[in-house]
Formats: C-alpha cells, structure tokens, sequence
C-alpha cells in the first residue's frame, strides 16, 4: 500500500509583524532587504522578541485541527549552516524532550478518510534565495533576508495519504481552515508550501522536498510512486533518503541519504521563557475563533435551505462566505447565495480581480431585493453584477444607464410575441405539438428584448396565443 | 582635584560644584594616556569624551534636568554595542563591526548622562578568565603588571582599578565579572539572571550570562543598578523588579543573618592565603553579628564540566552566525561555495574560540548529547535544587571568589585545564541564576584576593547589604599605579 505523509508550511500573513522583530510579516511589496532589522538578520547583540499574536494565532490553527494543546511551549534552535538563515540557526519547536509544540495529535477529515496530524509548531521563515547564473560554475547566489522572521507554521501529517488525489483534496480543505481562521492568506505566492514523504509496500520512505506548487506536489508525488514501484518491480531496493524535486524536468533527484543527514544540535533557545497558554487563554481563543466552514454549511442547509452543494461552495470560501454574512437576511438569503455562486464567482475568480472589484454586500443586497421584487430579471441581474465590479455604481443608476429594467407592459411583450410568431412559423406548429418546446419561443423574445421581459409574464402571453 | 574618588562622590562633587565634568573626563583621558599603554585595559578611546563632558557642563550650568550621573566617565566591556562605534568582541572575526543601535544597558546611562570613555580588552567573545586570550593582546594586572587582571571582563576590570574610569559594565558567563574583580581589587556583581537586560550584549552563552557592573565601591556598584536593571521589552528574559532602589538601606547590616561557607569552594587546591582570607572573613561576618556555618553543595564538583558543556553548545550556537556575509572583516565571496567560503571566513576565531565551538558541535549532537550535555543540563538542575535547600536555610553562602591568587601572564595559558578549575567557585551563581558579588577583601604578596557572596534569586539588594557590611570592614592599600 502507498503511504504518503505531508509537511506543510504555512506563513501567518495576516500578523502585523515577524515572529520576533517588529518587521512586517507580509514583505511581498518590499525591494530586497528593505523589510529587515537587527533582530531579523541576526546582528550581534540582537535578541528575539516573540510576538505573543503568533503564539495566539497558531494555537488557533492547533484546535481548528483537533489538536492537543500542552500548556506549556517551549522554542528550540536547530542548528545548520544555510545562506538563507542570518544566525545560522532556525528558531522552531520540538517535541522530543516533552509535548512543548504548540499542537500536539489530531486529525482532520477528507471526506470519510480521516488524515491524522502529528503536531504543528511554530518557527521563523529563512530569507529567500535568487540563484543567477546559467552552469553551476558561474552561478551566483543572491540572498534576500526580507522573509527572514517571518512566522510559519509547520503543520505534519501521518503518513494517511493513499494517492495524491488525497493529497490535493486536503491541501485545499487545510488552504480553505487556514483561510477561513483568518489567519493566513494561502493565494499570495509562497505563503503556503508542501514537503511530502512517500513510501510504497515494502520500500523505504523517502522524502521529498523544494516542492514550488501544490500542482507540482501531486506531479511530485506521481513521479516518485512511478519511479519507486518502478524498482521494486525489478528488486532494487528503496533507499531511505531525501530527494529534491526538479521543476525544471518534472523529476525527483537524490539530495542525500540517512546516513548524510545533518545533526541539527537541537537546544532550548535560552532567550525565549517557556510560554504558558492556560485554560483561560485556551478557552478564549476558542472563542474568538471564526465559525468552522462545516458549522456554516449546516447552518446554510437549515436555516435557509440554501442547497448542500451551494452551501458547500459558499463556506469553503472565506471571501463569499464573508459576502454572505454581510448581505443576507432570512428572506433574500437563497438569492444571495445564487447570485454568489453562479454569477460572482466568475466575475471575481483571481485575487487581482478581486482586489480591483468595486462592488460591496450592499450592492448584493439591492441585486437580490430587485429580482426578488421583480425589478429586474435574473438575466439582467447579472448584467447589472458585471457593470457594478467594474464601476462600483449605484444599482438604480445601472438600471436607468442600461435599460435593464424589466419590460412587464402586457401590449409591449405581446407586441414582440407577435413579431417572433410570424418569424417562427415551424416552431409556433412544434409548440402546438409538444408545449415543452415553448421555451425556444420564449428564449427567442427574451433575445428581442435583450433579457428584459419578464419571464413569467412571456410564457403566460405565449401559452394564450398559440393554444 | 583627585581621580581617586568613588562614583558617588564624583556625583557629590560635580552637584555641589567643586568639580566639573570636563575637568574629570579630562583628567580621566590624561590617566588613560598615562597608563594604558602598560595596562592595555582600552580596544578604544571614545575621542568625543571631553566634548560630552562640556555639553554636559553646560546642561548644569543652565540648570536643565541632568541625568544620575553627571558626565560620569564609564568604560564599557568590548561585547556591549554602543551606537554608530566598534563592537570587536576582541575578535578578528568582528574587528570592523560596527553596532548600529544601543544596548538597553547603554541607552539607559545615556539618558543618565553617563560618558562612555571608551570600550575595554576581554578575552574573544569573552571566553576566557585572563583576558589573554583577546586577539588584541592580554590587559595587565594594575597591582603587578607581570600578572594577569583575570577575565574576561579584565579590561573592565583593569580600568576601573587603575582610575581610568569611575566603573565599568562587563559582563559573566561563568565568573567573567566577579573573577577581574577579585584579581584585580574592586568590586564585581552578577545579578539575578534577567535582572538586566542582555539586548545588545554580544551572545556567548546566552542562558546563563548577565551584563553586571564593576565599580570601586559597594555602593557605587548599588548606583550603577539601579540604572541600568529591569524589565526591557526588547528582551524577554528580563524580570520586573518593580524599580527597587538597591542604594536605600545599604547599610542595614546583617545582623542576625545566617551565613553557609561552601564547602567545595575551600576544599583541594586552594591557596593558602585564599584560605586565611576566607576565614578572616568569617570572623568579620562574626563580628557584624551573623551566624556562619559550613554548608555543603555536593554538585560543584560536576559544575565546571557542567558549565564548559552548557556554554560550549550555546557558543557553538551563538558564535555561528559569523560567516562573514553581512558584516565582520574584508574577504569577498565572490569564485566560492558557500561552506567553503564560511570555513575559511571562520578561520579568523582565536584558539580559545575555535577549541569551544568544536567541542560546542560534538557535545550535544545526536549519539552523544545524552552523555554530555543532556547530563550537563542535569547537574545544573540537581544544581539549582540543592542551592534553592541551602536558601531556604541560610540567607547567604560565602567562598573565596577565586580558590587561588592572580597567576603570571603566559604561565597557564597553555593549560586549558588547570584555567578551567579556576572558575570552580563561580560558575555555580551563572548555573543557578542566583545573584554573586566579589568584594576586594585582602593583598596577599602584593595581590588582591575577593571574597564572594552569593544570594537567593532576587534578593540582590540585601545581597548588596551583606557585600557593603563586610566592606566596610576593609581597608585595602592603594593600589601601586
């Protein structure tokens, strides 16, 4: 059986600051290092000085994964030689002398399969790495510390992945919680990454790492089942190692073997007191953490009968679901969920267009009281949708500037239906036949009126005339 | 106008105006110039000294709100950034570092109007107890100048001997304040760990050390404190000790007090004048009225092994970031790899340095952490739970700071050894945390001998009380510079 483990790190892009220096903690928009300090880049004399956020906010991450939460935490030094690490050592956690991570066991649900989490602790990010140079031999390396500090949670899975179907399907559930906790933007570049061990019946586990993309993760994962089975099948043994992925070539290479590995001297970082997360600490957080994506589903489904299939779109997503919550009321709530789901959604489906978006829940709330009231037609509606993200614009305004108002005179539509009558002669004989084929009669004085009749009245007019 | 003055009557003497900041400063650089060519206490001189001193003057003089202390001249150990000025650690490896922001100590006597003089000698990274092993050559013994001053705050120590400064701020890892002190015949302290904070002090084993200051005076030493301790945002070891004034009640005494004499600390390979000058020194604790016993503290003959362990890994730690890519001595990257590049950049450490992080890398990696510094981290335990029984007894415990007399420059440097087992009596106060102060007690042959004072962990201030009830039993010869 193949057996596929995960470790994910995730940066807390929502914090204000780094974990110990006071530096930003989202350094996308900065020049190279321009977003550093003593601390972060580890000048003599410079001490950390923790950001009791992160603390907070990772511990959110530990319950919204069932995890144990120890009371006491603890920070250790691992201990390497790396350009990209300023102190040449990484602040992080550990948990071989005692549960002191900030997360110890849980487990998280992928449908019925139930992927058990070994521990999640919190460290600081290494700066960036840019390689110039085409050959090895006049490479060089350039190093950007702006990242440097930065507060990341490393969240390990069991090894409960049977294929890399799997893989993807939690990765997005764990994207979505992460999300959803506010805690961390997983879309911006970077701040979600993946490691993966794979083994197959019989092998050695091997790990795999310098993963780009979750889409190359899965390729990752493929390749490495491929190439392990491949080997099996002709007795060569699998060996226990750690092999880079090549993004270049879509393949996995060997980086070095167990008996390679490097001895991190894993110590008590001395500069940072143990931290107590109490109960009372614990059942605050608890508290204060945002709604669960699965308690807002149910509560969709039963409150407002909204579709188990909408409803699971909509609270997947932190953005909509937010939408949701600030526009709806008992009685446009199905509305709104339509309209999010089929029309704004593909307005808005990147983060640019998002962030570009003029459109805010007040404008939902008038779009969904208009079709309710029959203002306008759903077909309108989305026109208006599309004109509102572009220009933020007042409803009513869209309304009058496109005509989009609904055509509901009864001498006018039954104006167009005789045009589109003598227009359609095979198709009013058809309708005659079998009345479900109406609906081609009815399309066509939709597409006279430009979306604008109202649908209901249309069929009705319709109906009478070619009885 | 003399510079053989203590800070407080310096203070005493500017306020009631008899003397001038520029005056002592002054006086101050000429002593400097006079005396350090042989001593060696001084990496550098702050040029701007003289210049401070005026403003400072003049700030009196306009009666505008002066700081505690008055231009006072302060001399800082080499491992303390000081903004915009060199931070060498004694090292090559650090020879054109230049700090960019203050330590909390220095930014905290800044606002007091304190003068920095200049920064003093150690041994590199302050790994050492002779200051012999700076890269810049040994600091001499002000009392003989054969002899070493101790260390590794020795520089410190030196210059506030030899009145080239009215105190000075070093720092102890294992003894690197009280040890110059002792050899050298002024007082050194060693707070609660925390009590000051250690930003911008350069790591050398960041767990136990503390900054702690060194001064002419019991009292002086209680001023400079009270300055300079207390919560810092900027290091989160720091404990809150609720602005205490450590100069109030000084002299209380200790009467009625009960007093452990270590055992351990009096036992083989003590000198016999070390010995004479322990006893006198519990006849005078007698005198002033508190009860002595002997106490024993089973775990001191692990200590030192414990404490070479313990500061070897955090070194190992510490120490790595020096790979030369972002600050540190001209060597361009450029046609290396990086390991490569970063072991020959590293080759610029000293023997010391050098012997510690290689022991630092082997002690507590895996296969063998659990026979050294897994067991190390255990005797510093079994360590503190013995002494924490000793206080619940006795309000002090008493040793000689040194077991044996300041030594010849040169005689046990290449006996790392026999240097080790001289810091038996007080790596045991880093170990535990707790707060040890050497008082200047006797000269014996023309040297200085300490007697160290230990106390439970916040009690500094009555740990103060005891060190000024026995200094004022004292009267020390001058010392011949």
């Amino acid at each position: 059986m193949t057996k596929i483990g995960l470790e994910i790190h995730c940066q807390l892009t929502n914090l204000e600051s780094k974990l110990f220096c006071p530096c930003k903690a989202n350094y996308r928009e900065y020049e190279p290092n321009t977003n550093i300090c003593p601390i972060c880049i580890g000048l003599p004399g410079s001490l950390p000085r923790l950001n009791q956020k992160a603390i907070e906010k990772a511990s959110m991450i530990a319950m919204a994964l069932n995890c144990s939460t120890p009371e006491k935490i603890a920070f250790f030094r691992k201990n390497y030689f790396y350009p990209d690490l300023p102190k040449n050592f990484q602040i992080t956690q550990l948990n071989i002398y005692g549960d002191t991570s900030i997360g110890g066991l849980g487990y998280t649900m992928v449908g019925e399969k139930k992927i058990r989490i070994t521990r999640v602790q919190l460290e600081e990010d290494p700066g960036r790495l840019i390689y110039e140079g085409s050959s090895s031999k006049n490479q060089t390396t350039l190093v950007d510390y702006n990242r440097a500090g930065t507060p990341l949670v490393e969240i390990v899975t069991e090894p409960d992945f049977e294929n890399p179907k799997q893989v993807r399907e939690f990765l997005n559930i764990l994207s979505d919680l992460l999300q959803n906790l506010g805690v961390s933007d997983p879309s911006l570049e970077g701040a979600m990454r993946a490691d993966a061990n794979v083994s197959i019946e019989g092998g050695n586990k091997v790990e795999i790492k310098n993963i780009g993309s979750f889409h190359d993760l899965e390729k990752a994962i493929h390749f490495e089942i491929t190439r392990q089975e491949s080997l099996y099948s002709r007795n060569i043994p699998i060996v226990q190692e750690t092999r880079h992925w090549d993004d270049r070539r879509k393949i996995t290479i060997s980086a070095r073997s167990k008996e390679e590995e490097l001895d991190y001297r894993y110590f008590l970082e001395g500069d940072i007191p143990w931290i107590r997360i109490d109960k009372d600490t614990q059942e605050r957080l608890q508290k204060e953490m945002p709604e669960s994506i699965s308690s807002k589903k149910d509560r969709y489904v039963s409150k407002y009968g909204i579709p188990a299939q909408v409803a699971d779109v909509l609270s997947s997503d932190k953005f909509y679901s937010d939408l949701f919550e600030q526009s709806h009321n008992e009685k446009n709530a199905k509305e709104i969920a339509n309209i999010i789901t089929t029309d704004l959604m593909g307005l808005v489906d990147t983060r640019e267009k998002r962030e570009q978006s003029k459109f805010t829940s007040k404008h939902l709330e008038e779009l969904a009281d208009a079709i309710q009231s029959g203002k306008i037609t759903r077909n309108s509606a989305k026109n208006a949708l599309y004109e509102i993200v572009k220009t933020g614009k007042d409803l009513t305004q869209i309304i009058a500037e496109l005509d989009l108002g609904n055509v509901s005179d009864e001498s006018e539509i039954e104006k167009i239906i005789n045009e589109v009558i003598s227009q359609e002669p095979q198709a009013v004989e058809q309708a005659k036949k079998n009345p479900q084929t109406i609906n081609y009669l009815v399309g066509k004085v939709m597409q006279k009126t430009k979306g604008k009749a109202d649908p209901k009245l249309t069929l009705d007019l319709l109906k009478n005339k070619i009885k | 106008m003399s510079l053989r003055i203590s800070a407080l009557e310096y203070v005493q003497e500017v306020q009631n105006g008899n003397i001038s900041a520029e005056d002592y400063v002054s006086k101050t650089i000429e002593q400097i110039n006079n005396v350090d060519e042989n001593l060696h206490a001084f990496l550098q001189i702050n040029s701007e000294a003289i210049d401070n001193a005026r403003q400072i003057d003049k700030k009196i003089k306009s009666g505008k709100n002066v700081g505690a202390c008055f231009g006072m001249p302060i001399s800082i150990k080499d491992n303390i950034c000081i903004k915009d000025s060199k931070t060498t650690c004694a090292s090559n490896m650090l020879e054109n570092f230049i700090a960019p922001y203050d330590a909390t100590v220095i930014s905290k006597l800044k606002q007091q109007d304190a003068i920095f003089v200049g920064k003093t000698n150690l041994d590199e990274f302050a790994m050492g107890l002779t200051t012999e092993f700076s890269a810049f050559g040994p600091s001499r013994n002000p009392w003989n100048l054969d002899y070493v001053p101790g260390g590794s705050s020795g520089g410190s120590a030196v210059s506030v001997s030899a009145f080239e400064c009215l105190a000075s701020l070093g720092s102890d890892t294992g003894g690197s304040v009280r040890n110059p002190a002792s050899f050298c015949g002024v007082v050194g302290f060693k707070p609660t760990y925390g009590l000051i904070s250690r930003f911008g002090l350069i790591s050398y084993a960041n767990s136990i050390e503390q900054i702690g200051p060194i001064a002419r005076t019991v009292k002086d030493t209680a001023f400079i404190l009270n300055m300079i301790a207390g919560l810092d945002p900027n290091d989160n070891t720091t404990i809150d000790n609720s602005n205490q004034d450590y100069l109030l009640g000084i002299d209380s005494g200790i009467e009625g007090k009960k007093i452990g004499i270590i055992k351990e600390m009096i036992g083989e390979g003590i000198d016999s004048a070390v010995m004479s000058a322990t006893k006198n020194a519990i006849s005078k604790f007698q005198g002033l009225g508190a009860v002595c016993e002997e106490v024993s503290l089973d775990m001191v003959k692990y200590s030192v092994a414990a404490y070479y362990t313990i500061t070897a890994t955090e070194a190992g730690s510490n120490l790595a970031r020096y790979d030369n890519l972002r600050y540190g001595y001209d060597f361009p990257v450029e046609g290396y790899e990086f390991n490569s590049y970063i072991s020959k950049a590293r080759r610029k450490f000293g023997p010391e340095v050098t012997r510690r992080m290689i022991l630092g890398g082997f002690v507590p990696s895996s296969g063998h952490a659990g026979k050294y510094f897994l067991k190390a981290l255990k005797v510093k335990q079994k360590l503190t739970q013995e002494i924490d029984q000793l206080f619940k007894k006795y309000d002090f415990l008493i040793a000689p700071t040194v077991p044996v007399l300041p030594f010849k420059i040169g005689e046990k440097i290449d006996d790392p050894v026999a240097l080790f087992l001289v810091d038996i009596n007080t790596v045991t106060a880093n170990l535990t945390g707790k707060p040890a102060i050497s008082v200047p007690f006797e000269i014996s042959n023309g040297l200085p001998i300490g007697i160290q004072i230990f106390a439970n962990s916040n009690d500094d201030k009555s740990l103060l009380q005891a060190a000024r009830a026995l200094e004022s039993t004292v009267k020390l010869p001058e010392v011949p510079i």
